[in-house]
């Protein structure tokens, strides 16, 4: 698998990211650990000044990158900066210096003594230790002399290789410099592939093969099929600039509504999770909000934010998107996202734990504060709002959502399809609501019993697998027959091949990262409903998921692959 | 030794913006100011870290203490700011 300079070889990982690039790699550096056995330190004072020293150089080297950051990564670099800087540290790697500790042990036992009192807060402050623990792999890599583990500062356009990225990582790249991210580890759910998406940077996860590339080899990267080309030749490289040509120019044209060739509508909705994303999203083409995440108004909070705020915000996202539909979600917190006013405490299985409207039937006080301000929302603006609740498993959680939105005066209630009970019996739940959406997501991690953030599980979380698919069809039939509207808010609706399937099982209308509308809109255009079905047939008749989407992709237009 | 009580007023407690303002803020004082939780041992307030993980909530009541000249001017500037709702700021 190891690629010398020149040595031409091709590899595949899963696109997470569509689109093309070529350009040199640059590997991102793995931390270094301190070495066990490293020389005691007898000279307190002297080995005090060399560590303080270097503390200094990683803030100045965090405060230098913070000075050309973009928005979102300036405060996550300048809080790097000043935690490199603290005195509390300082004095920390100083008690453990005089008691003999080498230099690299002495920072990372003081570093491991705050991230212990961190993550005892909970919340907020545990969130921290990843950037505490940042600063200790920068001073640990430069006191051994090598250099600071992490993205370098791209100097030029690059494609970036790494074992994994953290979001934080991720959140640094600048669409100028970054022409495309291979990770080896990640999966299709993972931050990096959500984020690089959102960037609209090529993307592909789990490509091994890519550790065993050197930096500065040239490499090409198709997001959209998950294939690497190092060393490509001068054909190759030709032909992927045409395939990118004929992409921009299938993508080129429309932004009116989805529908199919035949005319049959398919709302092309975007999921936005923050009031800045509805800013955005608003001037995309789309025909509304099919998923807004509410949980940003509540994590890294101490306490719950109060109704006139919340009402404020989905104020400000409705009037964004005018008579546009918006979806909103009640909030989605759980174990696995705690937070501090309502945290039930720690449990086996987050995931099949109290999260969602579990979270929501016991902690009323929350759910209703976020009803009433929606309904306050709603009222100040005369939108189309339709309100969400995520986790429903049982008729009786639809009845009781369902009842409490009602009583408010909110026009249109409805339901997340993600655990399978829902689906299997959707046309029971869905007599008490007015439409369902399926977060594909969890609704995969559960039908499959796969972890959605464990990479190695990758394969089982392929969203062409025959299972789901089936799934969602046992959802959509139930929707026709109680003549309601299901809908995907799910990473599945924004691939432009499946969002052909999903339409032929039924789906009224696709959510997905905003970047990925054209491309799935193309896509419809090109395809008649009845195509559609005959692919979604062919689909479940696969045996597993790659034969799925080949049998799919045999089907299609040929201008569908450009729009990998 | 100069010392002070104070009550937290910011909405979110003493960690984020405000925990950050304020330690900037006994920074700025020059002089070696400490902070510290009813029964808890006093941390150096010109560190974020060791204020955040004091973990000091919304209603809490802390004490500051400084030593040198001016100290008392300065716990009264600290003070001040502490009974501020500074994340509504």
């Amino acid at each position: 698998m190891a690629a010398d300079a020149g040595q031409h070889s091709t590899f595949h990982g899963i696109g997470v990211s569509a689109g093309i690039a070529v350009g040199p790699l640059v590997v991102v550096t793995p931390a270094p650990t301190a070495p066990a056995d490293e020389a005691p330190t007898t000279d307190a004072a002297a080995a005090s000044v060399t560590v303080h020293g270097v503390l200094d150089e990683v803030a100045k080297g965090l405060e230098a990158r913070a000075a050309v950051a973009g928005d979102h990564a300036k405060p996550i670099l300048e809080a790097g900066a000043m935690m490199a800087r603290d005195p509390g540290l300082a004095m920390g790697i100083d008690n453990h210096l005089q008691a003999g500790k080498g230099l690299t042990n002495a920072v990372t036992a003081a570093v491991e003594e705050i991230c212990t009192m961190f993550e005892s807060l909970g919340g907020y402050m545990a969130e921290r230790v990843t950037d505490l623990r940042d600063v200790r792999d920068r001073a640990v890599a430069r006191l051994l002399g090598q250099p600071e583990p992490g993205v370098p500062t791209l100097t030029v356009p690059s494609i970036l290789a790494a074992h994994d990225l953290a979001p934080a990582e991720t959140a640094t790249l600048s669409t100028d410099t970054c022409l495309g991210i291979i990770t080896a580890a990640g999966g299709p759910t993972s931050h990096t592939a959500i984020l690089a998406s959102q960037l609209g940077i090529p993307a592909v996860v789990q490509a091994t093969g890519i550790l065993g590339v050197a930096a500065g080899t040239t490499v090409a990267i198709d997001g959209g099929v998950g294939e690497i080309t190092v060393n490509p030749t001068a054909d190759e490289v030709t032909m992927l600039e045409e395939r990118k040509k004929r992409r921009a120019a299938a993508l080129a044209g429309g932004t009116g509504k989805g529908a199919t060739k035949d005319g049959y509508p398919v709302a092309l909705l975007a999921n936005i999770g923050t009031a800045d994303d509805a800013q955005k999203a608003a001037k995309q083409a789309v025909e509304g909000v099919g998923l807004f995440r509410t949980e940003f108004l509540f994590l890294d909070r101490d306490t719950m934010p109060t109704v006139e705020e919340q009402t404020a915000t989905y104020t400000a996202v409705f009037e964004a998107f005018g008579d546009r539909r918006v979806v909103v979600r009640t909030l989605d917190a759980g174990a696995d996202k705690p937070l501090k006013f309502a945290d039930l405490g720690p449990e086996e299985n987050p995931a099949l734990g109290r999260r969602g409207i579990r979270l929501g039937m016991i902690r009323t006080d929350v759910m209703d504060a976020q009803l009433e301000a929606l309904a306050a929302a709603y009222k100040a603006t005369g939108a189309d709002v339709r309100v969400m609740a995520p986790m429903i498993a049982t008729q009786a959680e639809a009845m009781w959502f369902a009842e409490k939105v009602r009583a408010l005066g909110l026009p249109k209630v409805g339901i997340m399809i993600e655990v399978p009970a829902a689906a299997i019996r959707s046309k029971g739940i869905l007599y008490h609501v007015d439409f369902a959406s399926l977060g594909t997501n969890d609704l995969q991690q559960y039908t499959m019993a796969a972890d959605r953030m464990q990479g190695e599980l990758a394969d089982l979380l392929n969203p062409w697998e025959p299972a789901l698919l089936d799934v969602v069809a046992l959802a959509c039939e139930g929707g026709a027959a109680m003549g309601k509207p299901v809908g995907v808010c799910g990473e599945a609706g924004g691939d432009p091949a499946l969002a052909l399937v999903l339409t032929g099982l039924g789906v009224s209308s696709l959510s997905m990262a905003p970047g990925k509308v054209p491309a799935v809109r193309t896509s419809l255009g090109l395809h008649t409903r009845e195509q559609c079905q005959q692919m979604a047939a062919a689909a479940r008749a696969a045996t597993n998921a790659a034969d799925a989407k080949a049998a799919v992709l045999d089907m299609a237009d040929p201008v569908l692959r450009d729009l990998l | 030794m100069a010392t002070r009580q104070v009550s937290i007023a910011s909405s979110v407690g003493l960690h984020a913006r405000p925990a950050s303002l304020f330690v900037q803020a006994a920074t700025a004082t020059g002089l070696p100011v400490t902070i510290a939780k009813e029964g808890g041992n006093p941390v150096d307030a010109r560190s974020i870290l060791m204020v955040m993980a004091l973990g000091a909530k919304h209603g809490e009541t802390v004490t500051l203490a400084a030593e040198g000249e001016g100290a008392d001017a300065a716990l009264d500037s600290l003070v001040e700011l502490l009974s501020r709702d500074l994340d509504a700021e």
